[in-house]
This record gives C-alpha cells, sequence and structure tokens, in this order.
C-alpha cells in the first residue's frame, strides 16, 4: 500500500483514495428505473453497501428515458456511500453538461465517468435529436480544464472550479482494435484519470488490449479498471455475443453457461476468475463490476474474489 | 448536390384540394439530376393530380413549367406569367427553392412536393447517400477526405465510439462506420499519426442566427 499525499489528489474521492494508495479498486453499478422512484437504487445500495469503493449510475442507458444519473447519484450520498456520476454526451449540450457539473460538485459529487452514449436510435426515442455538441474526449478536456484551470469551455473564469477525479471508458472489443489503445491515450492526454473498460466477456482479446496499452505506458498516467459482467443467463450470453454491437462474447464463455448444472453459479464462478486473473495482469488497477438486472449478486461475486473488506480511510 | 424526396401525391392533393387551378413547378438543378423535381417528373404529377380529381368529380387545371434554378431570382422570373395566373403552386424543387419561390409570388402559396433529405453524392442508379452537413468549417483535411460530422451517427470528432465493429456503426448493418473508413483511408495515405491529434470541440457556427454569406468585392452595391 503506497502512501497517500493529500496535495496530490484531485478530488479526494473514496475511489480516487483507493487507486492513488495502489489498493485494487472494486466498483459497483446500477441503472436507475424508467419511473419516479428511489426504490431499486435505496435497495441495491444496502446490497452494495461496504462492498465496492464507489457506484457508477447510468445515464439515460441504451438511450431510453430513465430517472437522472445526478438524481440517482445524489440520493446515494444521502446515504452515506460514494456515487459516480455518468454523463453521456446524447442528451446534453456542453452548456448543459457544465451546468450539471456545477450542481453535482455543490452536492458533494466527486467521480464522473465521461461518455460518448449509445446512440438514440436504439431507445424509445429514436426520432429525437442526439446532441453530440461534444465527443467523450472533448467531455473529458472540458471537465480538466474546468478542476485545473477553472476555466470553462468557453474560456471565462469560473471561481469555485468542480473538482472532480475523471473517468472514462474504453471498448477493447470495438474497432478499429489497433485504434482502441490510442484513443484510451487521447483521454488520458484530455485528462481522464482513471478508466473503466466495457465488460470483458473475451479474455483473450481482453489480453491483447492491455498489451497495447502497457506499451504505451497508459497504465502509469491513469487507473485502468477491468469491466467484468456476471451474466444471468446463458441466452443473455448469446443475445450479448450477437445482438450488442461493439460486444465480443468468446464461445468458450457462452459454452460454459450453457453446459453448467447451475448457470448462475457457473457465472460467478467465471467472474471470480476474470477478477483473479486481472488482480495478476500488467496494468489492471481494479475492476468495475457491473451486474445489469443482476445487481444482487455482486457482494457475493466479490467476497468469492476476495476483495472484502473494502479499503478505507 | 442536394438530394430530395418526392412527398405522397396523397399529401400533395391534400394540400391543393381548395384549388381548381395550380402551378406544378420544376427545377433543371440538383432535383432533376436526383430524379425527383424536374421537367419528367412535374410531368407525372401533374398527370396524377389532374386525373385523381377527375375520377372525385372535382377537375383541376395544372400547368407545368421548369426553370433552370429555383434558387436564383434570375430563373424564378420566368414563372411569372403561370403564377400570376394560379391559385398556388406545387414546387418540386428543395427546400430552397421552396421558400425562394413563395417569397417572390406572394401572396400565391407555394407548397412542397419533395421532402429535402440531405447533401450527397450519387452512390449508384437510385441510390444516394449523405456526405456533408455544411457545418461552416470543414475538417476534411484532418480526417482523410471522410467527413465524420456527416457520416459518424453521432458527428465524433476523436475516433469510433464503442460501438463500431467490423467496419459498421452501431445503428446499423448498412452504415458503414465513419471512423472506420478514415483509419483505412490515413493508413493508406501513411498518416496514421492525424488518428492520435485531438480535435477540440466544435464552433457550429449557429452563433449569429441564420447563416449568410456576403462577398464584398462581388456585391453590386457602391459607395
Amino acid at each position: 500500500m503506497k502512501e497517500i499525499k493529500p496535495e496530490n489528489l484531485k478530488a479526494g474521492s473514496n475511489l480516487e483514495k483507493v487507486l492513488a494508495s495502489g489498493q485494487f479498486a472494486c466498483t459497483g453499478e446500477i441503472g436507475p428505473l424508467t419511473y419516479a422512484t428511489f426504490e431499486n437504487i435505496d435497495k441495491h445500495a444496502e446490497e452494495l453497501r461496504g462492498k465496492v469503493d464507489s457506484v457508477n449510475f447510468t445515464d439515460n442507458q441504451t438511450a431510453v428515458v430513465r430517472l437522472s444519473s445526478w438524481a440517482a447519484s445524489l440520493r446515494l450520498l444521502q446515504l452515506g456511500m460514494e456515487p459516480n456520476l455518468q454523463m453521456v454526451c446524447r442528451d446534453r449540450n456542453r452548456l448543459a453538461m457544465q451546468s450539471d457539473f456545477l450542481g453535482a460538485y455543490a452536492h458533494g459529487i466527486r467521480n464522473v465517468l465521461c461518455l460518448t452514449g449509445d446512440h438514440q436510435a436504439f431507445g424509445n426515442h429514436p426520432g429525437c435529436k442526439g446532441v453530440f455538441d461534444l465527443d467523450s474526449v472533448q467531455l473529458i478536456h472540458m471537465l480538466k480544464t474546468l478542476r485545473d484551470d477553472g476555466c470553462f469551455e468557453c474560456g471565462a473564469e469560473c471561481k469555485i472550479p468542480p473538482k472532480f477525479f475523471i473517468g472514462c471508458a474504453e471498448n477493447p472489443f470495438g474497432d478499429p482494435f489497433e485504434f482502441r489503445a490510442i484513443r484510451l491515450e487521447k483521454k488520458i492526454e484530455a485528462g481522464a484519470d482513471f478508466v473503466q473498460t466495457q465488460c470483458i466477456l473475451d479474455m483473450e482479446r481482453f489480453e491483447r488490449f492491455m498489451e497495447m496499452v502497457t506499451a504505451r505506458g497508459l497504465h502509469e498516467r491513469a487507473h485502468i479498471c477491468a469491466g467484468i459482467m456476471p451474466v444471468k443467463s446463458p441466452k443473455m450470453a448469446r443475445y450479448m455475443q450477437t445482438g450488442v454491437p461493439g460486444m465480443i462474447v468468446s464461445e468458450e464463455f457462452c459454452q460454459r453457461l450453457e453446459k453448467a448444472e447451475d448457470a448462475k453459479a457457473e457465472s460467478v464462478n467465471i467472474s471470480v476468475e476474470y477478477i483473479n486473473h486481472c488482480r495478476e495482469m500488467k496494468g489492471v488497477a481494479g475492476v468495475h463490476v457491473m451486474a445489469v438486472a443482476w445487481e444482487s449478486i455482486v457482494p457475493s461475486v466479490v467476497e468469492k474474489a476476495g476483495l472484502l473488506p473494502r479499503p478505507t480511510f | 448536390m442536394i438530394i430530395v424526396d418526392n412527398k405522397a401525391v396523397e399529401d400533395v392533393l391534400q394540400m391543393i384540394a381548395p384549388y381548381k387551378k395550380v402551378l406544378v413547378a420544376g427545377c433543371y438543378g440538383c432535383v432533376t439530376v436526383c430524379l425527383a423535381g424536374g421537367e419528367k417528373e412535374v410531368g407525372l404529377l401533374a398527370s396524377q393530380i389532374r386525373m385523381a380529381r377527375q375520377k372525385e368529380g372535382n377537375p383541376i387545371e395544372v400547368l407545368e413549367q421548369t426553370v433552370e434554378r429555383q434558387c436564383d431570382k434570375e430563373y424564378l422570373v420566368k414563372f411569372q406569367d403561370n403564377a400570376r395566373d394560379v391559385e398556388a403552386i406545387v414546387s418540386l424543387a428543395c427546400g430552397i427553392g421552396i421558400q425562394y419561390l413563395a417569397e417572390v409570388y406572394e401572396p400565391v402559396p407555394v407548397f412542397p412536393g419533395v421532402n429535402t433529405q440531405f447533401l450527397g453524392a450519387n452512390r449508384d442508379v437510385g441510390k444516394w447517400e449523405e456526405f456533408c452537413m455544411a457545418c461552416g468549417e470543414c475538417v476534411l483535411d484532418k480526417t482523410g477526405g471522410i467527413c465524420p460530422i456527416a457520416r459518424c451517427s453521432k458527428s465524433l470528432l476523436n475516433g469510433p465510439c464503442g460501438g463500431s465493429q467490423f467496419g459498421k456503426c452501431e445503428v446499423s448493418k448498412d452504415i458503414d462506420c465513419a471512423w472506420q473508413l478514415i483509419y483505412d483511408r490515413l493508413k493508406s495515405l501513411g498518416q496514421l499519426d492525424k488518428m492520435a491529434e485531438y480535435i477540440p470541440a466544435k464552433n457550429w457556427h449557429r452563433d449569429k442566427g441564420p447563416r449568410k454569406l456576403v462577398k464584398e468585392e462581388l456585391t453590386l452595391e457602391r459607395d
């Protein structure tokens, strides 16, 4: 464990401290619902309490209208836990984004994950106008400039700037594959402090990605957390293999779930294996466990992977 | 060129339902090339309107005329005799021509006979594709001559999103990922280093409202 120097911290969030101390980070995720309730957030928050270092809240995931990411993040703060506010470029222009950042920070939110966002064609308002005023690299750059230079995107001064721990995603399974590490470098260059990758359902491809990443020394410039997804059923694995753009699911992964007597137990086993494998891999600083529609399984995955207890500061 | 597509005849018939004498106005510009608003299509729509109204027992007189360009006043003047002689005009020009015609011949009502689609190129017989969004600040020098603003579904400027796979866009397998095309082009040009360059947030050039271009040296106004 490394000693943390407070003056080196950018935001001072719990997640930042875990990563800065060199301990293997573990984050979770909750997808807000499509109606006006904190019901699932309260429930899953209790399941995740003490099991993860921070909790991501998706921002209108799959372009479907859901309870907003900042509202969910605020709820988590009220419950005494640490949120990671996801923000996509699809729904807001630079004005709305910066405004939300000021509000989120003033409320005590310290982690932000900057994303492009699924195209609106996937969601329940396909005819809407996708904003994409900025792309995710520009969003990261804007957030860093705001934090470190105290300037809005327009160049005007922000007297009390929000100081976020800035996150980005990268998809090792998208194409062009050779460009994926370069794209990650662009994001780190723009200001990303930590990275959460797309979920790994093909370890061999992820290994090749990490080879490119470490060859560029990117793991020394940002904390890279590997995406882990406990997949609930063999059917879901097959769907992700063929029906989700930008995903690669190995045949071995699908078959293991299909052949297992207890597919759910096998899914937990695979997640634990992947976590252990990532811990040994050069350049991986933590895992982001996203159990879409299966949040309740996260505590047992984390426990079996030996990631408990979580560090406290 | 500007690509347009014809409106359904039923929609056009509804627009001109109250009138007994109309002009169908064509344009020899882009809409002729994309086979939607030239002399031939004017004749076709005029016949369809006459036949439909005849069938309804509500005959209508339809005049036909096509000019070089409806986006130029010089040519719009040629409609003068017919435009003043009808109760309404259906224009098969792009949205620009339709508006200009309506302005010049006010108070004669002018209706659109087409839906203006995009700025594009002819890919094959009967196939057109969007190539440009007239953003006001061309980036093609940075992107190997392929426009990410018009051809990436999200108009991204710093590379493909996570949905790009096997050369296709996440929106549809029928759409090539613009950034894969850019990557391949830059690779073949030996300019892959451009993929690593940061392209800053874009000025979308809407800060002065509807755009105007004035070239002083070409204007006829003198001090």
